[in-house]
């Protein structure tokens, strides 16, 4: 699966969670909680469209590394690619 | 026979448009069965029927505004006898039936659409009686705001108000308008007759054309400045605040969730939903409504959770029977109930008349929250985001994340010594090392 692939599905399922977002005008660097002002229950949803989507099931302990768009999109790539 | 009555959602609603029939005429529906959706200040709501049978009337044309209380169809009950009644369709549905009832005892202005039974004989002020006639208007189907249910003049006023379409003079209307209207889903009220006083087809097609489309943001604005205004002006609110050390609880929680799939994760917010409602067994005066006569607590616990929608707004929807619900099952009912308020796809009975509401910040806002109570509920919980402060343990102070829950509580109905209790409990609870 490439980045770009990766990429679209994450800002789709943002998209789902928080239809008012922008996500063109988002910092990819920036905090999602923050900017988007998503909530816990907002974010376990992103966590779950990607477990259901992906199979990459995110611990807890690792919701900090996926709290931008590019750290989210760096870390499922690193998951997918690991040795299962 | 019973009458399908707009519902009331809650303090502050006196009408509702009828969006959407979801059954037809003949068609036979259940207990909890969805039989029309409602546009009301709160967004789209579905509506369930709480008298199983067979739809028979449907008295009301799509696209029309009528008032709370108004009849809106006649289902002629299945002819069993009580005991072979088909069972509810769901647990929700039973429960949501209970509120509903509970409800009718508390709000005169919905006196026959919670039990399904036929309108009873309308008591009304004469000047009232005479000024329905006169407009048109079926007295068993505006609500009544006097005493003991009685119907003023003022009432019919109102409910003139919010049909239009009931108001003198009413401009006739041709037959293929009529049809038109209904296909286009055009409110025939909102319409302007042509030259010659008469509402024609091509009135109607402009009028879909360019729709008088109310605001939705506006209304729910409008609803929630009624309600709380009425909140601030009758109620005399009292506040607590007590700061929660909550490091042991989410601990437990971590571990949980760590041996979980994202999919039966739980969050914190569900740990204090939880309290809130477990914790009211201490002080159950604060759990159910005030009347004109006096509280009337409520043996089941149907909470309230605020939730802000996006584009603004708020609804307080209802988790049913939420003290006796297990976190899982509270997790996938907040889930659940967030989507659909989100979307637009509430309910009725969830909004009718929760008996306890809390609200909580999450982990964007402040340390405290002081909730205004939404009548005819009696109190309303608030928690704070989730802090790290120093937190004394024994003799060494330590980092601990930390809540602040508040209650905001109806003087009338219970005193600070209470609401204390209450919130030691909540406090006792989130610290039990069952806990989650």
């Amino acid at each position: 699966m490439t980045e770009e692939t990766i990429r679209a599905f994450v800002r789709r399922a943002i998209e789902d969670i928080a239809p008012d977002a922008d996500l063109d005008a988002l910092d990819p660097r920036a905090s999602l909680r923050e900017e988007l002002d998503l909530d816990s229950m907002d974010f376990l949803a992103l966590v779950r469209a990607i477990h259901a989507a992906l199979g990459v099931a995110i611990p807890e302990t690792d919701y900090a590394k996926i709290d931008s768009l590019d750290g989210c999109v760096a870390y499922v790539l690193r998951a997918l690619a690991a040795p299962a | 026979m019973a009458d399908f009555l707009m519902p009331s959602l809650g303090a502050g609603m006196e009408a509702g448009t009828l969006a959407k029939w979801r059954r037809a005429i003949g068609d036979r529906v259940a207990r909890g069965d969805i039989l029309a959706e409602v546009e009301t200040e709160k967004g789209l709501i579905e509506v369930e029927v709480f008298t199983p049978g067979v739809v028979s009337a449907l008295l009301v044309a799509e696209g029309t505004k009528v008032p709370v209380g108004a009849r809106l169809a006649v289902i002629e009950e299945a002819a069993v006898t009580r005991s072979d009644e088909p069972p509810p369709a769901s647990r929700d549905a039973a429960a949501a039936a209970a509120v509903i009832d509970a409800v009718t005892d508390v709000a005169a202005p919905t006196p026959s659409w919670a039990t399904g039974a036929p309108a009873a004989p309308v008591r009304a002020t004469p000047s009232a009686r005479r000024l329905a006639r006169e407009v048109g208007l079926d007295p068993r189907a505006i609500a009544a705001s006097g005493a003991h249910g009685t119907l003023t003049r003022r009432d019919v006023l109102c409910a003139t108000e919010a049909e239009p379409s009931a108001a003198p003079p009413r401009p006739r209307v041709s037959p293929y308008a009529r049809r038109r209207a209904a296909a286009l889903g055009v409110d025939l009220s909102c319409v302007a007759p042509g030259p010659d006083g008469v509402i024609h087809a091509r009135d109607v097609e402009a009028a879909a054309v360019a729709p008088a489309k109310p605001d939705p943001a506006r209304a729910m604005r409008r609803a929630i400045a009624a309600a709380m205004s009425r909140s601030k002006r009758e109620i005399p609110h009292y506040y607590l605040a007590h700061t929660i050390d909550l490091g042991p609880a989410l601990a437990r929680l971590a571990a949980l969730n760590a041996a979980r799939s994202p999919t039966e994760r739980l969050v914190p917010g569900v740990l204090l939903l939880s309290a809130a409602a477990r914790a009211l067994a201490a002080a159950p005066e604060l759990n159910g409504h005030w009347t004109g006569e006096g509280a009337t607590p409520s043996a089941r616990v149907h909470l309230g959770v605020a939730i802000t929608l996006r584009g603004g707004g708020l609804v307080a929807p209802a988790i049913h029977d939420a003290a006796s619900a297990t976190l899982d099952e509270l997790m996938q009912r907040l889930s659940d109930l967030v989507a659909r308020a989100r979307r637009g796809q509430l309910r009725a009975s969830e909004l009718a008349d929760p008996t306890i509401t809390v609200t909580s910040l999450g982990e964007r806002g402040v340390e405290t929250v002081y909730g205004v109570i939404h009548p005819p509920q009696v109190a309303m919980v608030g928690f704070g985001k989730i802090v790290t402060r120093p937190w004394v343990v024994g003799d060494a102070v330590v980092a601990r994340p930390t809540v602040t829950v508040t209650l905001a509580a109806d003087h009338r109905v219970s005193d600070g010594h209470r609401g204390g209790l209450y919130l030691a409990e909540i406090e006792r609870l989130l610290s039990s090392p069952e806990e989650p």
